[in-house]
């Protein structure tokens, strides 16, 4: 499958602070692809870099083949940017800013009218096109965004935090929506995320963390990678607990956020033998399998929560 | 392939829908429709009809009441107000994020300053014709030629002070601290011009500052251009030739500056 995005050796400093330490990573085309990060992780940096509204300090960047630096006219009228805080103008109506958007892009007359009606359609709005941005909702708000993004048929789209402000039943019709489009037009999207949710929901998963690519690949490898099972135990004598569990099984169980985590093979059995062993001292212990929370755990030794500045 | 690596950005389509964004959210908001003319007229009135029994203007001839002296300041004030009020959209532009959205377009940054600046200038030439109107009521002999003139002079101005404020608002980041720059940079300079007083009655200092101050030039050339059937009630102002030249190098000058601040944050994001 051909690439739609290549990062080479990407850094990227403000001041003397690492936003991005070397980052290398190959996104396919047609592919739904989550950069998946706490807050502070270097996500937006990469965001801002990828939809060409920040140089990048070292590396390169090339969208569809072309160099983002030396080629950005070219970059910005193949890729479709959806912010994650609206970029509407509220005194305008839905129609007056997606036909505005359109000049921007050098649509204009008969084919820019249609094309709007067109996509306003495709993303369930139509009947809300002559009313102001102002009052619209949140998630209609969102979907007028994604319309902008969409009008002059990019290639890839990239997409800044697509859920934020999306309450559930929103959040799922729109990633209903997002899969519907790229199954459609074969378009190639890249989002930023910090829910775990939406990150399982995207064919390949990249963890960015502290400026670094910490694991990539789909959602289930990731979670392969980790183990069968994990098992959490809440208790108040964690650190005295992890030495005798390492004694006694064969097992390397860790403190985060004051539980103590095991990841292993067989969960069912070793649950059975910890709660035969420490029942008196345990406060709660369950199991489940890997999240990709646990994937973030297990590269950077921090819970997800913690991890954002 | 050179040539097909150097892809041209969008100028003139961008910069017309930029244009006409700027005259459509005006319409959709009366409080600024009225508040650039309003306090403008009612300082026009008050201040004019307040001193006109004190008040002789050094260099005039005499014959001129105050009301009439402070009219072409008066119109220099509704043009900074329209001007300074359209261009601090560009920081609410930025903060509703619409900017953002035209920042990824394959829009050249001459097309995003022409497009802003072109929309504030017809704003405060529109606002300006209609402060025209209040002309009739004083002592002033028009002609066509004299009204094409003085529309002619108001946009050279109106360009030059909203790319002024263009070059200032772009890099702030709250719309409080452009009243800053209005109360100590914009209102000093407008005072200054000639529009309240002129340089010859002025201490030598302020006569000074009076003719540096390029608004100084355009309040002069309004002035021929309101009395071009009176030359002799302009007052002692430097000449039509001059006061143009100047008045229409400011205005090149700010744009000039408008599109290299917003091309300057390009090139300090490519560090």
């Amino acid at each position: 499958m051909p690439v739609a995005i290549e990062i080479e050796g990407l850094c990227h400093n403000y001041g003397d602070r690492k936003a991005l330490a070397g980052i290398d990573l190959e996104i396919q085309e047609g592919e739904i692809f989550g950069l998946l990060g706490p807050n502070g992780g270097g996500k937006t940096t990469l965001f801002r870099i990828l939809c060409t509204l920040l140089a990048p300090s070292e590396g390169q960047v090339r969208i569809l083949g072309m160099d983002v630096l030396q080629e950005i006219t070219r970059v910005r009228r193949r890729i479709g940017v959806v912010f994650q805080n609206p970029s509407l103008d509220p005194n305008l109506t839905v129609w007056e800013n997606l036909y505005h958007q359109g000049h921007l892009y050098g649509l204009s007359g008969r084919a820019l009218s249609q094309r709007v009606d067109e996509v306003l359609a495709l993303v369930r709005i139509a009947d809300r096109a002559r009313d102001r941005v102002e009052i619209l909702s949140g998630g209609l708000k969102r979907r007028v965004d994604l319309a902008k993004g969409l009008l002059h048929r990019p290639s890839v789209l990239i997409f800044d935090e697509p859920s934020t402000g999306l309450d559930p039943g929103a959040r799922r019709a729109f990633w209903n929506d997002l899969e519907a489009l790229r199954a459609s037009d074969g378009i190639t999207l890249l989002l930023t995320t910090h829910f775990m949710e939406e990150a399982e929901r995207c064919d390949r998963v990249a963890i960015l963390d502290e400026g670094q690519l910490v694991a990539h690949g789909t959602p289930g490898e990731l979670k392969r990678d980790v183990g069968q099972d994990v098992i959490v135990i809440e208790t108040e004598q964690a650190a005295s607990l992890i030495e005798e569990i390492r004694d006694r099984f064969e097992v390397q169980p860790f403190l985060l956020d004051g539980t103590v985590r095991i990841e292993c093979e067989d969960g069912q059995e070793l649950l059975s033998s910890l709660y035969a062993a420490f029942r008196e001292r345990l406060d709660a212990i369950t199991l489940g399998r890997p999240t990709l929370e646990d994937v973030f755990v297990s590269k950077t030794g921090r819970s997800f929560q913690s991890g954002g500045a | 392939m050179a040539e097909s690596v150097r892809e041209k950005p969008l100028l003139l389509l961008p910069a017309f829908t930029l244009w006409k964004r700027e005259l459509v959210r005006f319409a959709r908001d009366r409080n600024r429709l009225f508040g650039a003319i309003g306090q403008p007229l009612l300082f026009w009135i008050l201040v004019g009809s307040g001193l006109n029994a004190s008040f002789l203007p050094a260099g005039q001839t005499g014959q001129m009441s105050y009301l009439e002296y402070i009219y072409p300041g008066t119109l220099l004030l509704i043009l900074l107000f329209t001007a300074i009020f359209s261009t601090i959209t560009v920081v609410e532009d930025r903060k509703e994020g619409f900017l953002q959205s035209v920042l990824v377009a394959p829009v050249s940054r001459s097309g995003l300053v022409l497009g802003k600046v072109m929309g504030g200038t017809t704003l405060a030439m529109l606002e300006g014709m209609v402060f025209l109107v209040f002309a009739l009521q004083l002592d002033i002999p028009f002609s066509v030629q004299s009204i094409l003139a003085t529309v002619g002079v108001l946009f050279l101005m109106a360009l030059g002070l909203t790319g002024m404020g263009f070059a200032i608002a772009w890099r702030m980041s709250s719309t409080a601290g452009f009243h800053a720059i209005m109360n100590l940079f914009l209102l000093p300079m407008w005072l200054l011009s000639g529009a309240f007083f002129p340089a010859s009655g002025a201490p030598f200092w302020l006569a000074w500052v009076i003719y540096i101050n390029p608004l100084t030039y355009g309040m002069a050339a309004l002035r021929h251009a309101l009395y071009m059937e009176a030359p002799f009630r302009a007052g002692d102002s430097p000449t039509m030739g001059l006061c143009l030249v100047i008045t229409a190098l400011f205005a090149l000058f700010t744009l000039a500056v408008s599109i290299g601040v917003v091309g300057r944050r390009e090139k300090r994001r490519s560090g």
